[in-house]
């Protein structure tokens, strides 16, 4: 499978998640820079973590205008997977591919953390393969991670089977002391209507090198590989 | 020796300035004179100005140089030496090498702490990079007076969100770190942020400038009037005036100093870069001068093609400004668009700003006209900055302190009650609500995230090795005796390095003093570097540079604690032998490596339970301690144990509990006899580290032990969870983390 991995400049998880993809899951990658309006012919995109733009205003504010961003919305209006991951899932929302807004964590401060998440559907590329009942450990390290959007909003996503991941403790209870940030209905991860485009706040990537000793994110990337190429 | 200067007529018109006005400026009388030797006239405003920041305690080292060259700097590993350049660079073996410092910005600080510690993480990682080597792992060390004052927690919070805020989004993990409250630390907080960088042996960039005619560039933010001064404000004691000072903290844009790390390694790849330097304190004219020295040429700059923030900005004011991620290049002559096109692609300010020439001179002009004409080599440490040799006297509490007799504390009854108070103390309980906001995961390559250790361990990624980096320094030991105290420090460094399976190979400090013409700080300044060489030589572990941070001191309050950090380095050449701080199991054996002493001075113990100050540095024997590491070393290699950790701060019961939290396990333990059980539970006498043994291993262990000269004694077993000292249970590993995670967060909320 082929996947494109956008840098912004402020990008500072793109190595991390190339490195997952090519040496740790055998993959073919592709470096989209930002300046750039050429998606090189990926299978899937994903925005990595970071700061892309500095994210002074609001993270993703100004990503969402970037050359790159005008071919990845074209992407996913076609069908094209795209997932986002922390600074990209902010990305996502800004752009409206997924539902939603992410706001200052509840505590005003960053975060960074192993949290515990719960699956909420196999029913997506990348939960495809996780147990539902277990409690999958990743880190999160955001500023800006408490995921919001109006209860109507909420509720058609949940009527849809949208909702991904949510916060959740180590025994897999979804419980308002296991949300760090202060998301509605502890939610981590979503999707968009037509199940192409994924976000999340976590960092799988962060969770899937036996140097880590942490690969509770490898499951992910696994489901995505398995049903992609299915 | 008058050395000639061609007086030009433009600068003769400018007006000469004046002792009052150097002296405003913070130079001595004698120094005056010899900047008019120097000159061969009186220099203008703009060139004392120049001479007032490059002769500076802050780069100059002048009041400091004579001790530092004392230190040991040599050792088979060193690539770059102490002094030579940005950054000490330390060979891992297989062609990798590590570029790593700490710095001090605690003046900032103290008084911006937002801004003065963000710009403090700016600072030291462009020391890094300007090497050519990538950033992986950031530390930092802070202090910070008496945690239930309002003054101190805003700085605290300050400190911590600029420090987080900054690394965050420049996206290298913060991965380790200490902090410590004492009053002493009220007026003037200390921020120490260092890092770490891996470069190719070979693959590193210079700083240094030669080649006439090749272009001088000036790359990354536009130069504005933020931190002007900035290096003199440092050099000076900390007053209620001070706050008047405030545009002397620089402000930061971690964002561009992202871009400029990207950049900047591309365009070393270019092989178009004859030398590097950023720009920290004293600006363009302290890279200029110094690069210049470096290289043995002169450069002839025009003021007027710096990119400017504001209008109308002086002479002074561009050469002097400490605005931030900003580096000074200098090109091959003719490779201009390679160089150029790097930072258009990132988006970066990249102006010529002047050449090189051969005249060993710094010749500055706004609009054409000569502004100040100085001699590069006069400018700088090493060169014609002034050193001096500063008196120094033992105060009178040295030998109070040593009038210290244990049996003039009375033995607490109730053990129970020290545990319960030492757990609860800021200075012993769980950093989390500090590290938390720091990012420690990005990067991949944070091998302690899930594994609890002595000191962090981050893999360098496309081999085998892993680096292993921890700062330390106990204050309140090197307060009661410099010397000892100091070399503790080293000393506890290296324990923690090879508790976490490393090698210790260097190390970097960042010296935070008072005052150095107070002789009794200057006599703590000495001491404490005769202590750090003792016990660097002892280790093999050279000293490849840091910084000095005077004057952290008050006119009210007087000095800080004598607080000379301590970061190290230690290699792991297979990530393998990484050894965890955590009991795995009930049941496992837990042993006592090292002596057990009836002490307990310096200890957190004494200073908050007792509150009893005056007693000197605790037991501390530096070749049992360099003998017991060779051990552990061994019983790791062996595979003999599946912990450990040290004891330090809190003594051998928080050492225990701290190996016991992680997995909510507990440990019964039997007391030495002989020994006053406060001082076996709650002393610091160093040399120690708690191990924990597989029953099946235990005979193994022994043998190679009894074959040793170190000490060692078996204390017990690792239970379920209870918490037991001869049969008194003390609590239990639940009902203490609680407490023990959530001291920070009780006072200074969510």
């Amino acid at each position: 499978m082929k996947f494109g991995v956008v840098t912004f400049p402020g990008s500072n998880c793109d190595q991390d998640i190339i490195d997952v993809l090519s040496k740790i899951m055998g993959q073919q990658v592709e470096n989209l820079w930002h300046k750039n309006h050429d998606l090189k012919g990926v299978d899937m995109v994903i925005l990595p973590g970071g700061f892309s733009y500095g994210d002074y205003l609001r993270s993703g504010a100004i990503a969402r205008f970037s050359p790159v961003m005008q071919e990845v919305i074209q992407f996913a209006s076609k069908g094209g997977y795209v997932m986002g991951i922390c600074n990209g899932f902010q990305i996502l929302t800004e752009a409206g591919l997924v539902p939603g807004a992410l706001l200052h964590n509840a505590n005003r401060k960053f975060i960074c953390r192993n949290v515990y998440l719960k699956p909420a559907t196999s029913h997506s590329l990348i939960t495809s393969d996780l147990d539902l009942n277990k409690a999958l450990k990743i880190p999160i390290a955001h500023g800006e991670g408490n995921y919001f959007a109006r209860p109507d909003v909420v509720k058609e996503m949940e009527d849809r089977d949208q909702i991904l991941f949510r916060y959740c403790d180590e025994h897999g209870n979804v419980t308002a002391e296991s949300n760090p940030n202060g998301s509605l209905a502890n939610i981590a991860g979503v999707c968009n209507a037509g199940r192409n485009v994924f976000g999340m706040m976590p960092h799988p990537e962060r969770a899937a090198d036996p140097i880590l000793a942490n690969e509770d994110g490898l499951g992910i990337f696994e489901s995505i590989l398995k049903t992609a190429l299915a | 020796m008058i050395k000639h200067s061609k007086i030009p007529q433009k600068l003769e018109t400018n007006q000469p300035a004046s002792l009052e006005t150097a002296k405003e400026l913070g130079l001595l009388p004698e120094e005056f004179d010899k900047i008019k030797e120097i000159l061969g006239r009186t220099p203008n405003f703009t060139e004392l100005s120049i001479f007032s920041v490059m002769w500076s305690e802050h780069c100059s080292y002048k009041n400091s140089i004579v001790w530092l060259k004392t230190l040991p700097k040599e050792g088979p590993r060193m690539l770059a030496k102490a002094g030579e350049e940005n950054a000490g660079l330390v060979d891992l073996g297989d062609g990798i090498a590590c570029c790593f410092k700490i710095e001090s910005h605690n003046h900032p600080s103290a008084l911006e702490p937002y801004q003065g510690a963000a710009t403090g993480v700016g600072g030291i990682n462009r020391d890094i990079f300007t090497m050519g080597a990538r950033p992986i792992a950031q530390l930092n060390s802070l202090r910070f007076g008496d945690i239930h004052q309002a003054r101190n927690q805003w700085l605290l919070k300050g400190v911590v969100k600029g420090i987080g805020d900054y690394g965050n989004a420049f996206g290298i993990p913060t991965v380790g770190g200490e902090l410590f409250f004492d009053e002493c630390y009220n007026v003037n907080p200390l921020v120490n942020a260092m890092s770490a960088g891996i470069v190719n042996v070979g693959e590193t960039v210079s700083a240094t400038s030669y080649g006439v005619g090749n272009p001088v560039y000036i790359v990354g933010s536009a130069t504005g009037k933020d931190g002007i001064h900035g290096a003199a404000f440092a050099s000076k004691d900390i007053t209620e005036d001070s706050v008047n000072d405030l545009p002397a903290v620089q402000v930061g844009d971690p964002f561009q100093e992202k871009l400029l790390l990207e950049a900047t390694l591309e365009v070393i790849k270019t092989g178009a870069v004859v030398g590097m330097q950023d720009m920290g304190a004293a600006g363009i004219i302290c890279s200029n001068s110094e690069m210049s020295a470096k290289g043995e040429h002169g450069m002839r700059i025009d003021l007027d093609k710096v990119p400017m923030r504001q209008e109308n900005m002086k002479p002074f004011e561009i050469l002097l400004s400490e605005s931030q991620e900003r580096m000074l290049i200098v090109v091959k002559k003719g490779r201009e668009k390679e160089v150029e096109a790097v930072f258009e692609k990132w988006d970066l300010n990249c102006a010529i700003i002047g050449e090189v020439t051969d005249t060993k001179r710094l010749e500055y002009y706004m609009n054409s006209q000569l502004v100040a004409d100085v001699p590069a080599e006069d400018l700088v440490l090493g060169g014609g900055a002034p050193v001096y040799h500063r008196e120094y006297r033992e105060p009178a509490y040295y030998k109070e302190n040593l009038k210290f007799n244990i049996d003039q504390v009375a033995e607490p009854k109730d053990l129970k009650s020290v545990a319960d108070h030492l757990i609860a103390h800021p200075n012993i309980a769980s950093k989390r609500w500090v590290t938390d906001q720091y990012d420690s995961t990005v990067g991949t390559a944070t091998m302690t995230t899930n594994r609890p250790c002595d000191a962090a361990v981050v893999s360098v990624k496309g081999t085998d090795k892993a680096i292993a980096l921890t700062v330390d320094c106990n204050s309140r030991y090197v307060y009661a005796d410099p010397q000892k105290g100091c070399a503790i420090a080293v000393a506890e460094a290296a324990r923690n390095i090879t508790c976490a399976g490393g090698e210790p190979v260097a190390i970097t400090n960042c010296l935070n003093f008072g005052n150095p013409y107070v002789p009794e700080v200057y006599w703590q300044f000495v001491g404490a570097i005769k202590g750090m060489s003792e016990a660097c030589t002892k280790f093999q572990t050279p000293v490849t540079g840091g910084n000095v941070s005077f004057y952290n001191q008050s006119s009210d309050e007087g000095p800080v604690f004598p607080t000379p950090t301590i970061g190290m380095l230690g290699v792991l050449d297979d990530t393998k032998t990484l050894m965890t701080a955590d009991f795995k199991a009930e049941g496992d054996l837990i042993y006592l490596i090292g002596e057990s002493v009836n002490d307990i001075a310096s200890s957190q113990y004494l200073a908050s339970y007792h509150n009893i100050s005056a007693s000197p540095a605790p037991h501390f024997d530096l070749d049992k301690e360099y003998a017991m590491h060779q051990v552990l070393k061994q019983l790791i290699r062996e595979q003999l144990i599946v912990s450990a950790h040290d004891v330090a701060d809190g003594g051998l019961y928080i050492a225990l509990l701290e190996s016991a939290m992680p997995n909510q396990l507990g440990f019964a333990i039997e007391s030495e006899e002989g020994i006053r059980k406060d001082a076996f539970l709650f002393g610091e006498a160093q040399g120690r580290v708690v191990v924990s043994v597989k029953p099946e291993q235990q005979e193994a262990f022994i043998e190679l032990m009894a074959t040793s000269e170190t000490e060692f004694s078996l204390l017990g077993t690792v239970t379920s969870g209870d918490l037991k000292v001869d049969e008194e249970h003390l609590g239990t590993v639940k009902a203490s983390k609680s407490v023990y995670q959530n001291v920070l967060h009780e006072i200074l909320g969510a």
